[in-house]
């Protein structure tokens, strides 16, 4: 991976980078359908050139309100690509099947499983990662969903953690916290083994009945 | 003193970093030139390799090495042809049969590792691993332990796995029996967090590890055996572990050849296993099928009692666990015997998890009580109270505390006991039949060895450092608040620094012991402290001088006389007077001879409402009521939380865990938390959680006991006996999904 320097906002038009990623996942898809090509690729040792040359495909996308230009490989998961290369290890991974909820950041305002977004398809996106919700850094104020878990003791290990709230912000934002019966079912995609569930009911119903901005 | 006030309820003290993704555990270490690594799993479950096509494999692109049985670095420390042993750190001799990994064409278990692949990147090094090709001569692999119960033997130990107190077949005579069989399933204990480990040999002979473990001193002494280093020289980090429940208990042979591989290929490697690699490579909770025979008499006293446990273990290890034990002790019967067997199977080893054998055998023993309750006409808690017992029947001794009869008391009145009817299936709301149940829960409360180091500034900051793991009940919260107790430092200027080898020597995280242990030698380091702050008030010249030490309080920073209040130093004024910059004190602590007088344990009583649809079959619990007597309990906060999570584990292990095995394979065949059952937010209802904390005034300084396992300890058997009560169907196999009820139902 090779990052450039931030241009500090959407430089490229959306369809422009959009074109390219089409044209080389078709070469991609080109490549899939051709096994013995590729196969005979593989024993003259070509894969290294050809590895080499999908690893450049660019990716556009602003991440917690930096804008990045990165070049991955098409086969890293957001999840992926968050956690090795850009060093946001606040996003957990717990299954990387989408079973478990810990891997949950927004993408343009929507919670998603990371480990089930291909890096590439965030392609001109807004990504938010428990990172981004304190924009003070660690040390910063927090979010109200951040103190409310405080408070409420919403876990034990604190492995699950980013993932529920990341997704209990999105429950709130998406009107899905009118109450704990509510918040249970949509936040039952979050999976935390600790069994922190009551008290991380408790936590989004106090931040929604506070009435404040998530 | 902490033993006899209540304990603030406090938050807790990592919070911070646990909501804002800051809290780094293993996997989140990065290292310069950092390789991957991704397992092979074999696709028997019984054979042996009879080749193994790596060329592929090799030849993709970022691989930086493949190693299998024919090319695994050596394990100096594994020379002898050895296997494992569930309760070591590293493998010892063992039978015929053993597991060493990647050290033969030999597969003793579906999923064990054959190769290890390793890359530039994780996505490489899983692309890698696809093409890894063998194959296999084939065998049957012996998975199912209902057919081979009669092959059980006697684990090795004292009782050889018999126990007997009075006659063995005294319930045959009694006037009301019961005989009953239960079957706990595979469990897995799946924390959030995957297996794994970052290993980087910053030396030749130095080696630094980020590891998933319960006990970083554990780590370091299999690694320093595994690779014949001095201790020293190895250095292992697990501040934060995203849960364990026993998994991380023991050093797992992947671990070890991870730290090989890194030494071969002289960078600094990372294993994350997949979530399917969890239900193989780290352990889990034995299938066990038990039975229990029970006498009492027409007034509901026992007369008799039997307990037989037969559970599965690997080929290659024997793994026991003390299932049958709570039946010894928990009741007062005169005529008591138990016997416990276990089954090599072509499995991998089972690892104690959460409530371990226990909370098998307790589900077990308290359906069985209800069951008998039901016979008798009796309400089960007044059945249970008939049988109360002051001291320990078992060991001839007492208790060093219990409250259990307050602990019935309290949880009936929270959960409505009154409510309950008698007779079964006698009570609806809409389409769903309501029913109560109830169960206890014990286990041992231990006090282990321990070392601790305090460490007071002088601008009366206090550090309090110990190599303890915090898996997640909240040990740096507790440690807080003990030095809080005993120096009186304000709480946000106390830091505890654990889960490091660098740092004074602590137990493996598990049996419910680290605040007992652990706790204890914070309370003597503090008190240590304290004993040299006094000395120096109260000395010649001193601002306390010609005052007793006994007249003396600390609070707030402040050091007083007791009933002068306006005689007082600050702490840092007493030491800046003595020029000192920082009081430095360590201290090794455990228990003493009260040990053996005493049987300690702790307490948990659960109750839940169910409902039931006689349609459906659907369970769904939706009042839980948990009661913990343990002892003081140190810090409030954290310790409901130990227990609602206790509640969220009983609620998948009574309605929906269970790992499927398909036995002409040998393999599982739900081996993802997608298939794999836990409990998630809808299963889980509000919990109410009541502290008896009050302090047991034998087992330690702070009175405190633990309540890991007693918060799931007879959860299961508390929701069987509800339905049972909600339905009249007895479930006797775990998990009470809705086929098994509707069975009984239609
Ligand atoms: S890691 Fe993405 S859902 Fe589990
Ligand atoms: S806090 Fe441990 S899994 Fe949720």
């Amino acid at each position: 991976m090779a990052e450039y320097e931030n241009t500090g906002g959407k430089s490229e038009a959306p369809n422009a980078s959009r074109r390219v990623f089409f044209k080389q996942s078709s070469a991609l898809a080109a490549l899939a359908m051709t096994p013995p090509a590729a196969m005979t690729a593989v024993a003259n040792g070509l894969d290294e050139k050809v590895a080499a040359a999908f690893e450049q495909m660019p990716l556009h996308v602003e991440i917690n309100g930096t804008m990045r230009t990165l070049a991955i490989e098409p086969r890293v998961t957001l999840l992926d690509l968050l956690r090795e290369q850009l060093h946001l290890t606040g996003t957990k991974k717990g299954c990387d099947h989408g079973q478990c909820g810990a891997c949950t950041v927004h993408v343009d305002g929507q919670r998603v499983n990371s480990c089930l977004t291909l890096a590439m398809t965030t392609e001109g996106s807004q990504v938010t990662t428990i990172e981004g919700l304190t924009p003070g850094g660690p040390d910063g104020p927090l979010h109200p969903m951040q103190e409310a878990f405080i408070k409420h003791d919403g876990f034990q290990c604190g492995y699950c953690t980013p993932g529920q709230i990341m997704s209990a912000v999105a429950c709130i934002r998406e009107g899905h916290a009118d109450s704990p019966e509510e918040v249970r079912e949509y936040m039952s995609g979050n999976i935390c083994r600790c069994g922190a569930y009551a008290n991380i009911v408790d936590a989004i119903m106090d931040v929604k009945k506070g009435g404040a901005r998530v | 003193m902490t033993k006899d006030t209540k304990n603030p309820p406090i938050d807790r003290v990592d919070g911070r970093l646990k909501v804002t993704g800051g809290a780094n555990y293993f996997a989140d270490f990065e290292l310069p030139n950092m390789a991957y690594c991704v397992l092979v799993g074999s696709e028997v479950g019984r054979g042996t390799i009879t080749s193994l096509d790596t060329k592929k494999a090799q030849g993709a692109p970022g691989v930086l090495g493949v190693f299998t049985h024919q090319n695994m670095p050596p394990i100096p420390g594994w020379d002898a042809p050895v296997g494992g042993e569930a309760d070591g750190p590293a493998p010892k001799p063992k039978r015929e049969e053993t597991y060493r990994i990647l050290s033969s064409p030999k597969i003793l278990f579906d999923g064990q590792p054959i190769a290890i692949v390793v890359a530039d990147s994780f996505e490489r090094a899983t692309y890698a691993a696809s093409l890894v090709k063998a194959t296999y001569n084939k065998q049957a692999a012996r998975t199912e332990l209902e057919k081979h119960l009669s092959e059980g033997v006697a684990p090795k130990g004292a009782d050889g796995g018999n126990y007997l107190r009075g006659k063995a077949d005294a319930y045959q005579s009694a006037p009301v029996r019961l005989e009953a069989n239960y079957t706990i399933p595979i469990e897995v204990h799946n924390p959030m967090e995957l297996h794994g480990i970052l290993a980087h040999w910053t030396a030749s002979d130095k080696l630094m590890i980020y590891a998933k473990t319960q006990g970083v001193n554990a780590t370091q002494q299999a690694m320093a055996q595994a690779f014949k280093l001095d201790p020293k020289n190895i250095h292992v980090h697990t501040e934060f572990m995203g849960g364990g429940f026993g998994m991380g208990l023991r050093t797992w042979p992947q671990e070890t050849a991870v730290v090989a591989v890194a030494r071969k290929i002289g960078r600094p490697l990372k294993l994350v296993v997949t979530r399917s690699q969890m239900f193989t490579l780290v352990g889990h909770r034995p299938y066990t099928v038990q039975t229990i025979n029970m006498g009492a008499d027409t007034n509901g006293k026992l007369v008799g009692l039997a307990h037989a446990a037969t559970a599965e273990t690997a080929s290659y290890e024997d793994f026991t666990e003390a299932t049958v034990n709570m039946t010894k002790f928990m009741y007062d019967c005169p005529n008591v015997s138990t016997r416990y067997r276990i089954v090599r199977l072509d499995r991998s080893v089972p690892i104690w998890m959460r409530g371990p054998g226990e909370a098998t055998g307790a589900f077990a023993l308290e359906s069985a009580m209800d069951e008998m309750a039901h016979k008798l006409n009796l309400d089960p808690i007044e059945f249970r109270l008939r049988n109360y017992t002051e001291t320990d029947p078992e060991h001839n001794r007492p208790y060093s505390s219990k409250n259990l009869k307050e602990a019935y008391q309290r949880g009936a009145d929270a959960i409505g006991w009154s409510n309950r009817k008698n007779e079964p299936g006698s009570q609806r709301e809409g389409d769903w039949l309501i029913g109560y149940g109830m169960s206890t829960g014990v286990f041992s409360a231990f006090r282990w060895e321990a070392s601790a180091r305090a460490l007071l500034k002088a601008d009366s900051s206090l550090t309090i450092q110990s190599a303890v793991t915090d898996i997640g009940p909240g040990t740096g919260t507790a440690l807080t608040i003990i030095a809080h107790n005993v120096l009186g430092v304000p709480l946000n200027q106390i830091k505890v620094e654990y889960g490091d080898t660098s740092l004074p020597k602590a137990p493996t995280q598990g049996g419910s012991a680290i605040v007992s242990a652990v706790g204890s030698a914070v309370f003597d380091a503090c008190t240590a402290v304290k004993k040299q702050l006094t000395e120096l008030a109260i000395k010649e010249g001193g601002s306390l001088a010609g005052r007793q030490a006994d007249e003396l309080i600390i609070a707030d920073g402040v050091l007083s006389v007791e009933k002068e209040p306006r005689k007082k130093v600050a702490l840092s004024e007493l030491m800046r007077a003595n020029n000192l910059t920082v009081i430095d004190k360590s201290a090794d602590s455990k228990g003493g001879s009260e040990q053996s007088k005493y049987s300690m344990y702790s307490f948990s009583v659960h109750f839940v409402q169910v409902r039931v649809n006689p349609l459906t079959g659907v369970v769904r619990v939706s009042k839980a009521v948990s009661v913990a007597d343990s002892g003081r309990i140190v810090s409030p906060k954290t310790a409901a939380s130990q227990m609602i999570g206790g509640v969220a584990g009983g609620i998948g292990m009574a309605l929906t865990e269970e790992a499927s095995i398909d036995h002409r394979f040998g393999r599982f065949v739900n081996n993802n938390l997608g298939d794999y059952h836990v409990a998630v937010h809808a299963d889980v209802p509000a919990i109410e959680t009541i502290m008896i904390d009050k302090p047991d005034p034998i087992i330690n300084p702070m009175g405190a006991k633990g309540m890991g396992e007693i918060a799931l300890i007879g959860f299961a058997g508390a929701v069987a006996n509800a339905v049972f009560n909600a339905t009249g169907q007895r479930v006797r196999d775990l998990p009470i999904t809705p086929d098994k009820l509707l069975r009984k139902l239609t």
